[in-house]
């Protein structure tokens, strides 16, 4: 690339997206850095994939600014798209058409990019070239919606939930992608309600949830923000009345939490914990039903943050 | 393995190409494009072939005199006697199986119904042929000019028809189907998000449609030509100009029926509500002169019945550019209202 590439590659404020009587975006703040790896995580309905619609020029936003690559939305676009890769959730393809077609479709509207043969190397469909789309696997057919997005060599790639609904080897198969994208240099934004994912992928996470950014950091930062890098999980028998400070008062302890019958310590060491907590439950008369530990996860973070799980149900 | 090519093409080159290739390779297109309106010609040219006209069968009732009004009858033109007991011939009558029933003395009664015009013409002919045997001579004979060649036949009207009703079929649903497909697949989006102009998208639809009529037409033309003699008596160019013209008219009304509807539910019965009045109005099968004079002048409006009338006027009465300018106008109108309306509402995502 001949000139040097700009600090932000995106960068949004205030934005604002009202379906009907729902808010759907509610004031949303980013700012990716250039050559990032950058995740929205947040469970389903937060506004994830309305924002990036609204930053990727398909939905015009009711309020807010939006600067892409250092330039804002302004008639079609056309110039700027030609810059960007973009992998919509659940894009179907012509049936008919053979990999290689759709692929070199994509590849015409593009002034400069890869051709067809590598970007079917890169997401490793070379072998189903010549396949007609309705032949592939649901993870192939994501694949080739990735390579369809890669194939104008893009400066920053957009992937709204690229893993939901693959199988894990398929997943793999993605992430391997997403990192081969990193190391070229490309700045990536990617949505997921996956904690595995933004925490394996990416660089720096923001959390949303209802429509706004409620954290955002490294995701090892973002862990260790609970203040203890470890989770206890425990569940007594019915009737029996535990308090949260008497919780709290454990050695150790840093949060406590209660939802669906479930408590919940971040502590940091669980070897302290975890027998001064039996003794008390013993002391009481409070036979756990169920205790588990395990360290502290970004879905410990959006529970801490929000009460809720990241994932429905 | 596809050919892969370094260098890529237009855009617009590559949307056609991809839309040409979904149609070629679904066989029910192609049965419906290509096989069914030749079936359709071949069953109707059979159905309503040439032959020679059936005899008018009339009844003459049982009596003293039935054997020589019989063979009076005999001797006329183009009727079957057939001697039965009264109240048999009158039932017969009823029933349809007789057109007219000859009885009592001299002068006989003729017993017929005066709304059919079977009947009328039974009337004519039997009143004729006892006059004549009667002893009435013919003030005068005339001269005959009997005309059954090609281009006065039903299949001669038929086609022309067929190959409009064809040309509407598949601008409207080769059009409408795939953008709502695309649409409900969410291809649409995909496609505005990439550096691809809006215009040349609904484009490639327009031009792989138009490439598809060459194939389509020339199919149902050359066997309507070749298997049942059916005439090209005006220029071919005009022809094709007026097919052209008739598929582009369709393909706007077609884009303007896919613009808003998400499902394909929705976007057929949209496909109905705007082609099933042209398959009674727009004189396919008869023609429109039988509709009463109220509603033609929104029979004429249709596109379909422009496009009817044009191809009807060049194939059968060898008619020019300017007999069906007013035709052609009017194709246009329905074409271009249609293509900015539709490219105005068109619904992306």
């Amino acid at each position: 690339m001949t000139s040097p590439p700009p600090t932000s590659a995106l960068r949004c404020r205030g934005l604002v997206k009202r379906f009907g009587a729902v808010t759907a975006v509610n004031g949303l703040d980013l700012d990716v850095k250039s050559g990032e790896c950058f995740g929205m995580l947040g469970p389903n309905g937060a506004g994830k994939t309305t924002t990036v619609e609204i930053l990727e020029g398909l939905t015009p936003a009711d309020a807010g600014e939006v600067e892409v690559l250092g330039q804002r939305w302004q008639g079609d676009g056309h110039a700027l798209r030609s810059r960007l890769g973009v992998q919509l959730q659940e894009t179907k393809f012509p049936e008919k058409l053979q990999v290689a077609e759709v692929m070199a479709l994509f590849r015409s509207f593009y002034p400069h990019g890869m051709t067809v043969r590598e970007a079917l190397a890169i997401v490793g469909l070379q072998e189903k070239a010549g396949a007609r789309v309705n032949t592939l696997s649901g993870g192939q057919k994501q694949r080739l919606s990735l390579a369809c997005a890669l194939i104008g060599d893009p400066e920053l790639l957009f992937l709204d939930e690229p893993t939901t609904g693959l199988d894990p080897q398929s997943r793999r198969q993605t992430w391997d992608i997403v990192e081969g994208m990193k190391a070229r240099g490309r700045t990536v934004l990617i949505t997921t309600h996956y904690m595995e994912e933004a925490a394996q992928l990416c660089d720096r996470v923001a959390i949303v949830d209802q429509g706004k950014v409620i954290a955002l950091d490294t995701p090892r930062a973002l862990v260790s923000s609970l203040g203890a890098e470890h989770v206890v999980e425990f569940a007594v028998e019915n009737g029996v009345a535990l308090s949260e400070p008497a919780l709290a008062a454990l050695p150790s302890v840093e949060g406590v939490a209660f939802e669906d019958g479930t408590w919940r310590l971040t502590v940091r060491e669980v070897h302290r914990t975890v027998p001064a907590l039996l003794a008390m439950l013993a002391e009481r008369g409070a036979a756990p039903t169920h205790l588990t530990t395990h360290h502290a996860t970004l879905e410990d973070v959006f529970m801490a943050l929000t009460g809720r799980r990241l994932r429905d149900g | 393995m596809a050919e892969t090519r370094d260098r890529p093409r237009s855009p617009l080159v590559e949307l056609t190409y991809a839309r040409l290739r979904e149609l070629i390779r679904e066989p029910e297109a192609v049965f419906w494009v290509f096989v069914f309106p030749i079936i359709l010609t071949a069953i109707l040219g059979l159905a309503f072939r040439s032959r020679p006209p059936d005899a008018l069968r009339v009844a003459v009732a049982a009596g003293a005199n039935a054997e020589a009004r019989s063979a009076a009858i005999t001797a006329g033109e183009g009727l079957e006697p057939r001697v039965m007991p009264e109240k048999e011939a009158l039932e017969a009558l009823g029933r349809g199986r007789v057109v007219l029933v000859v009885s009592g003395g001299e002068p006989p009664t003729y017993s017929y119904d005066p709304t059919q015009p079977e009947s009328r013409a039974a009337r004519l002919a039997v009143d004729t042929a006892l006059q004549k045997a009667a002893g009435r001579a013919d003030a005068f004979v005339p001269a005959r000019s009997e005309i059954t060649e090609p281009g006065t036949r039903y299949v001669d009207f038929l086609v022309p028809g067929l190959l409009g009703m064809n040309i509407m079929g598949t601008g409207m649903w080769g059009i409408g189907f795939s953008l709502v497909v695309a649409r409900n697949g969410k291809l649409l989006k995909r496609l505005v998000a990439a550096p691809v102009r809006r215009g040349q998208i609904l484009g490639a639809q327009i031009i792989a449609r138009l490439l598809f009529l060459i194939p389509e037409a020339a199919a149902l033309l050359i066997f309507a030509n070749l298997v049942l003699d059916v005439p090209l008596r005006g220029s071919f160019l005009l022809l094709s100009v007026v097919s052209l013209l008739g598929a582009l008219a369709f393909s706007g009304i077609g884009l303007l029926a896919a613009a808003r509807p998400r499902t394909i539910e929705g976007v057929s019965g949209v496909m109905n509500l705007v082609m099933v009045p042209m398959w009674i109005f727009s004189g396919i099968f008869f023609s429109t002169e039988r509709f009463p004079a109220a509603i033609q002048p929104f029979v004429q409006a249709l596109p379909l019945t422009g496009l009817n009338d044009a191809l009807r006027a060049v194939m059968l009465e060898g008619a020019g550019l300017v007999t069906v300018l007013p035709e052609l106008a009017l194709l246009a109108v329905w074409g271009i209202v249609s293509f900015v309306i539709a490219v105005r509402v068109f619904r992306w995502q």
